[in-house]
């Protein structure tokens, strides 16, 4: 039996390469038409949306045009970034603050634009962290990087963060279960010691701050994806799960034999009930919450040592399990909020539950027994339809507005679009090669852009020149505007793109940020003018008050600096000019460069090691005498008589 | 002088405030690398940027052909352009009470004198501050000066300065153009009446 499966994934798996292999090339350039106008934009010209995309093992974010496919931005998010100085400035070092310690890297998956009404505002963009589980929160003036909350009794991330309809939550679930709270236990003992949880972190509506609300404790199977309802489904949230079979080794076979596992759909609203007459036990944890403070724009961390949470057995009605064919992958709700799309990753058909032939099934009491005290409804009670001959390896759907929906088959790799409702398949199309999350501009909100999807694909082989083994990940864009898919653009993508989310260029265009002001810079190592750069020392800490303005440093001589001595670089740009960043760059640093974005106070740790004369430049090529943006740094020995002075010569 | 032409002459001299409320002149820049332009405005008693930074941003661009830097307190004219306009109203508003029609014309060839004036100290402003370079300065191109235009565009370097009277100086020309209308209605009116 196990042999057979296996024999089956690996002939599924390598038909369709052999197949597009083998004509792939002549396919596209059939298929071309007028795609190139379609994707062009002309030089000076904006795209009309803007994608978000995950960047994966890179831990990022990347900002890319649509439908040019233009690479705008690298948000640093979860991991270190030396060409910034995020994660290495003294400004930013806490965001990656972790109850393991200081953590330079993360696999983000997810991003979720924040919502008003099941719309995209354009306020906040949340991703997920896989590894270590974390949730963070970019901010949509600067695209930068402003939270970072992390979700202890977790572990795997990955169903998160998936907001509800006005960004009330954003949530959180296990992918692995483990002994909560965790704990030095036989690994076979799992059945008996492993559990799941589901966490809801609150978004405060003004400022985006976030903090976990509280957690559900769930019984121990592996929760993968998430979504939130809408419309009439608002207040629930749905997460699949797989391995109901409970393995704890080689999941591949041992979680993959039961026909069914489950999707919790959790009321979150009856959940703030229990919470709210107090039906939560405070248990004892132990999480960093990371934020950039308002005022100062430096990041501090506040290490928590409490969650809510709530267990279903004190708290009927609040999670019930929908059965769905072989271990689904995606969960996906329709913009009119009924219908709940699960993507059965092993199965042979799309299923589709009914939200309101599930509040039915759970009035009427439609019981197929329990899992650990979880009521599991009927299948046949709830289902609206099955998608017949879907694709082989169905994972994810999202929307448009004619009422179709599109679904990602990674093994026959494809993209497959289907009618909701009739559940018929009404046109397919292929994609180079093994596409895993899909993306319709909107296609997570009550009213997507039918115009396009990107897919986000897992394999790219011979796409593009080649590069050695290591090859670059694969988005593409397809037309979805008339009734046949068309395919419109390949572009190349950071790091592995996950999912990704689109809005409207127009909305992010309207209140961006040009600089940031020198009024408002509370920086407490600010230097607000160039007569009042400074030199100080502390003991053996050196602090350099240091302004950078177009094109000199000041100061640009410093001496006094001694072998073991610590130097803070406190350099606050003076600029309050569009696009003129300053970068500063010490010969010897060992950690990373920084730049200083117009009205921003950055600062940098130095130890010098051997005596001796250190330039030290400006590395963003910021005007005509941007060469000479420079200076110069004389490190004496421990213990010598030479004395602080600094200056620039007038 | 009828009452309505007192009125009028009134209405004239307040007219002239208007120079507090918005810029006399306007200066904008174009560059290459300013696609959204930057611009400066010339008040009675101040000098603005268009945006909220242009004035900085000019200032620190400035100082590499060795060009002073524009400081509202460098500037005299700027303390008194404000008391002449402010003891002009009085003096307007001192006549209409009056009903004086030849200190209306005295008034009338004050207003075009100080114009002239202050056209004249402007265009020495500009002369100065274009001609008048630090000769430390970074950039020294050979026999090159930076005095903006006084009316219309002057390319200097990558810079496009178009130079123009700004709504200030329409209030002023309204107002004279106001008096000088009544002061003739009114020889009109006297020719008539002889």
């Amino acid at each position: 039996m196990k042999k057979r499966i296996l024999f089956f994934a690996v002939s599924l798996l390598t038909l369709p390469v052999i197949f597009l292999t083998g004509c792939g090339k002549s396919s596209s350039a059939l298929d071309t038409g007028d795609a190139a106008q379609k994707v062009y934009v002309n030089p000076g010209e904006y795209d009309e949306f803007y994608s978000f995309m995950s960047g994966g093992f890179s831990g990022q974010v990347s900002v890319y045009g649509i439908p040019s496919g233009r690479l705008f931005k690298v948000i640093p998010v979860f991991s270190q970034n030396p060409e910034t100085g995020y994660g290495y400035s003294e400004e930013t070092k806490a965001m990656l603050n972790t109850s393991h310690g200081f953590i330079p890297w993360d696999d983000a998956h997810h991003p979720s634009l924040s919502q008003t009404d099941g719309l995209s505002n354009g306020k906040w963009l949340f991703i997920n962290a896989n590894n270590t589980p974390r949730i963070a929160r970019i901010d949509l003036k600067d695209f930068e990087t402003a939270e970072i909350i992390e979700i202890p009794n977790s572990a795997g991330n990955h169903g998160s963060p998936f907001t509800t309809e006005n960004s009330e939550y954003v949530v959180a679930s296990t992918r692995f279960s483990v002994p909560i709270p965790n704990a030095d236990v036989d690994i076979k003992s799992y059945k008996e010691n492993f559990k799941g949880t589901i966490s809801f972190v609150k978004v405060n509506p003004e400022s985006g701050k976030m903090n976990l609300e509280f957690q559900i404790i769930a019984p121990g199977l592996n929760y993968d994806l998430a979504r939130a309802g809408k419309g009439p489904s608002h207040g629930w949230a749905f997460f699949t799960s797989y391995n109901s079979e409970q393995a704890n080794t080689l999941l591949e076979i041992n979680a993959s034999k039961n026909d069914k596992d489950f999707i919790a759909a959790i009321n979150w609203k009856k959940a703030e009930e229990y919470l709210k007459a107090g039906k939560a036990k405070d248990m004892p944890a132990d999480y960093y919450h990371n934020y950039v403070d308002e005022k100062t724009r430096v990041a501090k961390s506040e290490n928590l040592k409490t969650v809510k949470v709530l267990d279903p057995k004190d708290c009927p009605g609040m999670i019930y399990f929908l059965p769905t064919p072989k271990s689904p992958h995606g969960v996906d709700v329709d913009p009119t909020g009924e219908y709940i799309v699960a993507g059965g990753k092993l199965a042979t058909v799309i299923p589709v539950h009914s939200f309101s032939k599930m509040l039915k099934a759970i009035e009427e009491k439609k019981f197929d027994g329990d899992v650990q005290g979880i009521p599991v409804l009927k299948y046949a009670e709830i289902n609206a339809g099955e998608v017949q001959n879907p694709g082989l390896g169905p994972l994810h759907t999202e929307f448009d507005d004619k009422g179709y929906a599109y679904t990602s088959a990674f093994i026959s790799s494809e993209v497959v679009k289907w009618k909701l409702g009739t559940w018929e398949v009404v046109d397919r199309i292929p994609v180079y090669y093994s596409i895993g999350h899909l993306m319709v501009m909107g296609g997570d909100t009550k009213k997507p852009f039918g115009k396009y999807l990107v897919a986000l694909n897992k394999i790219t082989k011979d796409r593009y020149l080649p590069t050695g083994p290591m090859l670059t990940q694969s988005a593409q864009l397809i037309d979805i505007s008339g009734d046949k898919m068309k395919l419109l653009l390949d572009f190349p993508t950071i790091g592995e793109p996950h999912y990704a989310q689109g809005i409207e260029a127009s909305i992010l265009k309207k209140d961006f940020m040009k600089i940031y002001e020198n009024s408002k810079n509370g920086n407490p190592y600010a230097t607000k003018g160039e007569k009042d750069a400074k030199v100080v020392r502390e003991g053996n800490t050196v602090r350099v008050y240091m302004t950078a303005a177009r094109s000199h440093f000041a100061p640009d001589n410093i001496e006094g600096i001694k072998v073991g001595d610590k130097v803070y670089f406190h350099l606050t740009n003076l600029e309050q000019d569009w696009d003129v960043p300053h970068g500063f760059a010490i010969k010897g640093m060992t950690n990373s460069e920084l730049l200083i974005m117009p009205g921003e106070t950055r600062t940098i740790l130095w130890e010098p090691k051997q005596p001796g004369i250190y330039p030290f430049y400006c590395s963003d090529f910021c005007s005509a005498l941007h060469q000479e943006m420079s200076g110069y740094a004389r490190v004496s020995p421990a213990g010598s008589t030479v004395q602080l002075s600094y200056g620039t010569s007038k | 002088m009828t009452t309505r032409s007192r009125y009028l002459i009134a209405f004239a001299s307040i007219l002239l405030l208007g120079t507090f409320i918005s810029p006399i002149w306007k200066i904008d820049i174009e560059a290459p690398q300013y696609p959204e332009g930057m611009g400066l405005y010339i008040w009675i008693n101040k000098i603005t940027g268009e945006g909220p930074n242009d004035l900085n941003t000019l200032n620190g661009l400035n100082h590499y052909i060795g060009m002073k830097t524009i400081d509202e307190n460098s500037i005299p004219e700027l303390t008194y352009m404000p008391l002449i306009i402010m003891v002009l109203a009085a003096a307007g508003l001192l006549i209409a009470w009056k009903g004086n029609k030849k200190l209306v014309l005295a008034m009338i060839i004050v207003i075009v004198l100080l114009g002239i004036a202050g056209i004249y100290d402007f265009y020495m402003w500009e002369y100065d501050y274009g001609h008048n370079l630090n000769p430390n300065a970074p950039i020294k191109v050979p026999g090159m000066s930076y005095q903006p235009p006084l009316l219309g565009s002057k390319q200097l370097l990558n810079i496009n300065a178009t130079s123009l009277p700004w709504i200030g100086s329409l209030f002023i020309g309204a107002s004279l153009m106001i008096m000088a209308i009544t002061y003739f209605l009114e020889l009109k009116a006297a020719r008539s009446a002889k």
